[in-house]
């Protein structure tokens, strides 16, 4: 008998628990259970100078403007490099949250270059732990004309980049990239470079504050061309955010602002002064939801 | 003999403890509108993720919102609210939790009643009482809604000079839930 109301007692007191459980544990058995997906892993759509795995949402269109200066030591006569800017002059476009366009046009040996970007795989709070895109770019180098060498056909001006995407979202602050990339260019200077070229690029970005994250970004060429005069690019960036703009201020020894200039013809010497200052200013404009 | 008044015993005992589980209701639809109203926009976020539940007897309530789950009609928007402005990887959730004064669960049709409890946004809880409207639908139903201001600087949200012209101070709330029975 003593035991049936040690069991009663027991019983009664874990129901007034169960009565008087706090209202608001109970919300989360009402939860749905859908992904949460990372986002801002990256402020901008470009780490410094290679495209980061971010995608313009839907109906988002990008405006960007890029410069890239002379070199810093190039001389006070050229103020630093200023005299001697580059401009890409570019458009992105969500076509979906994961899959977007661009467009532009880049100063730096008159090339052309349009892309396709497909967010595959999203980083989520349930699933996975990465955020996978794909790059597909194409670049028309219109530099120089026809009429000065007849044997460059439009196909020998073409080239073709292709690119995974891979980065992590590692803390609200940190986010780290890898980026295997193929750069394959039609016609080049085969005593300096190579048709294919394989090259791994490495990114991360830091907030510093909520509006200001510090960038840097590397991609290291394999097997280069025995006697190639290039060097790995190399660039840090400090993304300044307000609003709809995000102005990306750079310093980087790549004056190209397209995957074949900077992967495969980066000319400056990075520990020698042969940096460039450049900004990416973009402006977003939503034009559908 | 034994045995039979062992379980008895245990059926009574539960009995007593579902008894004492009060009535309570949990959302089934829910709609959370915000309104911010500044000089050069008008932003609006709904989210349709919210989750409540309504004791009756003990005339409380809770409710909670993921902040990831408001949508924007400028996704940039969207990502600076979670981003800059509500940090919703660190603080994923709103939540209310409240008790109800002027409540009687026997009235049929509308009736005025204030929420007095905590108010949780961006991980800071505020005491606050908040006026709503109660309707028992009569179908084992419940309807709740209620508008009222919540004032950013009370929960630590700052808005950075450059978008003042853009960002209301006190940001207008709209929920509308339908609870139903809690099964």
């Amino acid at each position: 008998m003593k035991r049936f109301f040690t069991l009663f007692a027991a019983l009664v007191v874990l129901s007034l628990n169960l009565a008087g459980q706090d209202l608001l544990s109970e919300l989360d058995e009402l939860d749905s259970s859908e992904p949460v997906y990372t986002i801002a892993t990256f402020k901008g759509t470009r780490v410094v100078n290679g495209h980061s795995i971010e995608t313009k949402g839907e109906g988002e269109l990008e405006f960007i403007i890029s410069h890239r200066f002379g070199t810093i030591n190039s001389g006070g006569y050229d103020l630093f490099g200023l005299d001697q800017a580059f401009i890409r002059i570019g458009l992105e476009y969500g076509l979906t949250d994961q899959l977007g366009v661009g467009i532009g046009r880049n100063s730096f040996n008159k090339i052309y270059d349009g892309y396709l970007k497909y967010k595959a795989i999203r980083q989520s709070d349930s699933g996975s732990p990465v955020t996978a895109t794909t790059l597909i770019s194409m670049g028309l180098q219109t530099y120089p004309q026809s009429k000065f060498d007849s044997t460059l056909t439009f196909g020998s001006r073409l080239n073709y980049t292709y690119q995974v995407l891979i980065a992590r979202k590692i803390s609200s602050d940190l986010s780290v990239q890898v980026a295997p990339t193929f750069v394959h260019t039609n016609r080049v200077d085969q005593t300096i470079l190579n048709n294919d070229q394989f090259a791994m690029g490495f990114g991360a970005r830091y907030k510093l504050t909520r509006s200001i994250s510090l960038n840097a970004e590397y991609y290291a060429r394999f097997d280069p061309h025995a006697d190639s005069p290039y060097y790995n690019s190399f660039g840090l960036g400090i993304d300044i955010e307000t609003g709809g703009h995000v102005f990306q201020l750079i310093f980087s020894n790549s004056q190209g602002m397209v995957e074949r200039t900077f992967v495969t013809e980066t000319a400056g010497n990075f520990f020698k002064g042969g940096i460039h200052f450049g900004f990416n200013i973009t402006r977003t404009f939503q034009l559908t939801h | 003999m034994k045995i039979y008044l062992k379980t008895g015993l245990v059926i009574l005992v539960l009995c007593i403890a579902t008894s004492l589980q009060a009535q309570k209701y949990v959302s089934e639809k829910s709609n959370v509108t915000f309104y911010s109203y500044a000089p050069l926009e008008d932003i609006t976020a709904k989210s349709k993720k919210a989750v409540g539940i309504i004791d009756v007897d003990a005339e409380k309530i809770a409710f909670s919102i993921p902040i990831r789950s408001f949508d924007f009609e400028k996704s940039l928007m969207q990502e600076h609210f979670n981003e800059k402005y509500m940090e919703s990887d660190k603080y994923p959730k709103s939540t209310f939790q409240a008790v109800l004064i002027d409540f009687n669960a026997r009235k049929k049709g509308v009736q005025n009643v204030t929420a007095k409890g905590k108010l949780t946004i961006h991980g800071i809880t505020q005491n606050v009482e908040i006026p709503g409207k109660i309707e028992m639908l009569g179908n084992g139903k419940i309807q709740i809604t209620s508008t009222f201001m919540v004032k950013l600087v009370d929960y630590d949200i700052t808005v950075p000079q450059i978008v003042f012209q853009n960002i209301a101070e006190e940001i207008e709330v709209k929920v509308d839930f339908t609870l139903s029975k809690k099964k």
